[in-house]
């Protein structure tokens, strides 16, 4: 990738250079290096055990690489105090737990965490908790108890929790698995509403290559934790780059609405 | 909010009742009356006997409660609690072994120690076992290893006791109790209790975040690492001056956060001062029990919360495996 000198850089771009992770002897990603942009909904996509999941987890700076750093800005992720980190970038882990029996509007609240002092919620944090559940159109089911709620509800839950401790980056783990299709849709809506904020920016690992390209702005491609594509969809999403990702030959093809990928086949070797 | 500052306000209002009905009964029963006057004999029975024990019924309540309190929210387990983790096995450990070598005649103090030191061993090492994975069954097995070596060590010592006596010192104390104890074992028991407690009551707002798992905690900003020492810390000074100072006595950390879920909800952080209130409640109503039970010899604290306890958790188990079918 291109150095970037000092002037270009932006102020609150999210920046992974020669990121490496090894698990065991085996490697997890190698040498991943990308720039991911405010205004931006990027889609990192590959096949299972490629690496998303440790590449997210390096970027919200929850995770150490073993060479290599993630910047925020000027600032290296892992420098930043744990409350600035954690005001900044907001993370939405894969197949979140919730451990209690707690209220929708309690679990929202949590997402105030890195703002909120130890006497609890201001009323600064209140209002941030409500507008998220406005957004998230939970407001209704704010005084529902967290393990009643049905599985599109509580994704949504989730997502105002995060929306709540009002971050600059949403980095979210397979924020579409388990919603059918109607949920997945007002789940990307809200992402690209929330990229669509000054100075807000989305990085999201996705399973279904359908969505991502006709929703992200950018698609990742990862296989064995090495970067092999990083462009708009329809150049990164190429039958050449998913024959190579994950071993099955593809077509993009045009449908009513816009491009399709349809698959045709394992690539027999 | 306010319904639970309400909350808040009655449990205190019903320790406060217990204290007093603490310092008056007995096997000599105190009224009222008695008290004013101070020419009363019986003034002493109250100062010297029952004020330490009714001080200290209170504060092993406390720390007990907001031991298991604090360590169900940690471990995201409602089975949790400093029995049942071994943590509290572990301070027994520490204090039979400063008695096996007849330390703790000597010099009272090294038992204390010996106890918290031990109850902070052992939630380092349950800490260590259960790893960052921290899922309920590894904490729980994490317990059942603590326990057993905790009470192999205490065996040993018993069989290798130097005497007879010395056996039965160990003995006595191991099934907990809070008679006979002196304004002396208050001054060496409420510091420590005083600050483990204060440093849990720190623990809220990680404890709420950890509602969302470890990464979630971790994507909140919370440090993990300074939760686990600070943990370490709070329940090893809390509950190891607890069981220093009274034995073995299981099941009110276990109880009183199930006691008070009702009453403020599922919220770690909520659940921290009630229980702490709700298990002096308990402590000093069960001691007040065991000395009203008409029997040749004091039924021991320990063997009176045990139960107690027995049927609650079965109690528990059941309506948890009701949950999951």
């Amino acid at each position: 990738m291109k150095d970037l000198g000092p002037r270009e850089t932006g102020m609150s771009d999210l920046v992974a250079e020669n990121l490496t992770v090894a698990l065991g002897g085996r490697p997890v990603l190698a040498r991943v290096a990308a720039r991911f942009r405010p205004g931006e909904v990027t889609a990192i996509v590959g096949p299972n055990g490629a690496g998303k999941s440790t590449l997210l987890a390096c970027l919200a700076g929850l995770r150490r690489p073993d060479a290599g750093r993630v910047s925020l800005g000027a600032e290296p992720i892992l420098g930043l105090a744990h409350r600035q980190r954690a005001r900044r970038i907001g993370f939405l882990p894969q197949t979140p737990e919730v451990a209690w029996a707690v209220d929708v509007e309690t679990l929202v609240g949590l997402g105030r965490t890195p703002h909120s002092g130890a006497r609890g919620l201001s009323d600064a944090d209140h209002a941030a908790v409500r507008a998220a559940l406005d957004r998230t159109r939970m407001s209704d089911l704010a005084r529902r108890d967290v393990t009643t709620l049905s599985g599109g509800e509580r994704a949504r839950a989730l997502l105002a929790r995060v929306l709540a401790g009002e971050p600059s980056w949403l980095l979210a783990d397979e924020p579409l698995a388990g919603l059918d299709p109607g949920h997945q849709l007002d789940a990307v809506d809200l992402m690209r509403a929330f990229a669509a904020e000054p100075d807000h920016g989305v990085v999201m690992t996705l399973h279904d290559l359908g969505v991502a390209l006709r929703l992200a702005d950018r698609v990742l491609v990862l296989r064995d934790g090495a970067l092999i594509a990083d462009a708009a969809p329809l150049e990164a999403l190429t039958p050449a780059v998913l024959e190579r990702a994950y071993g099955v030959r593809a077509a993009i093809v045009s449908g009513s609405w816009g491009p399709l990928i349809e698959l045709i086949g394992r690539v027999d070797d | 909010m306010t319904r639970r500052l309400l909350l808040l306000a009655g449990l205190c209002l019903l320790v406060l009742l217990l204290s007093g009905l603490s310092l008056m009964a007995g096997r000599v029963w105190v009224p009222w009356s008695a008290w004013t006057q101070a020419v009363d004999p019986r003034w002493a029975i109250i100062f010297e006997l029952r004020l330490p024990r009714t001080i200290l019924a209170m504060a092993v309540g406390a720390a007990l409660g907001l031991s298991g309190a604090v360590m169900q929210g940690y471990t995201r387990n409602p089975l949790a609690d400093p029995g049942v983790l071994g943590v509290s096995s572990m301070a027994a450990l520490g204090a039979v072994m400063t008695m096996y070598l007849s330390l703790s005649l000597t010099t009272p103090w090294l038992l204390f120690g010996a106890a918290m030191i031990g109850a902070g061993i052992g939630v380092a090492v349950m800490l260590a076992l259960a790893g960052g994975t921290g899922g309920t069954i590894t904490f729980i097995l994490a317990g059942v290893i603590l326990n057993t070596v905790a009470s192999a060590g205490v065996a040993l010592a018993l069989s290798l006791a130097p005497s007879p006596w010395a056996a039965q010192e160990i003995i006595n104390w191991l099934l907990g109790s809070l008679a006979d104890r002196s304004a002396d074992d208050v001054w060496r028991a409420l510091p420590f209790i005083a600050v483990g407690s204060g440093v849990m009551l720190m623990l809220g707002r990680a404890l709420d975040a950890l509602t969302l798992g470890e990464t979630g905690a971790k994507a909140l900003g919370i440090d993990l690492n300074l939760t686990r020492v600070l943990l370490a810390v709070g329940v090893g000074l809390a509950s190891g001056a607890s069981v220093a100072v009274t034995g073995m006595i299981g099941f009110v950390g276990l109880i009183t956060p199930h006691l008070m879920r009702p009453l403020v909800g599922h919220q770690p952080r909520a659940l921290l001062a009630p229980s702490a209130a709700a298990g002096a409640a308990l402590v000093l109503a069960a001691d007040i029990l065991v000395r009203l039970t008409p029997s040749a010899a004091e039924v021991r604290l320990g063997v009176a919360m045990a139960a107690i306890g027995g049927p609650f958790f079965l109690a528990l188990l059941i309506s948890m495996r009701r949950r999951l079918a």
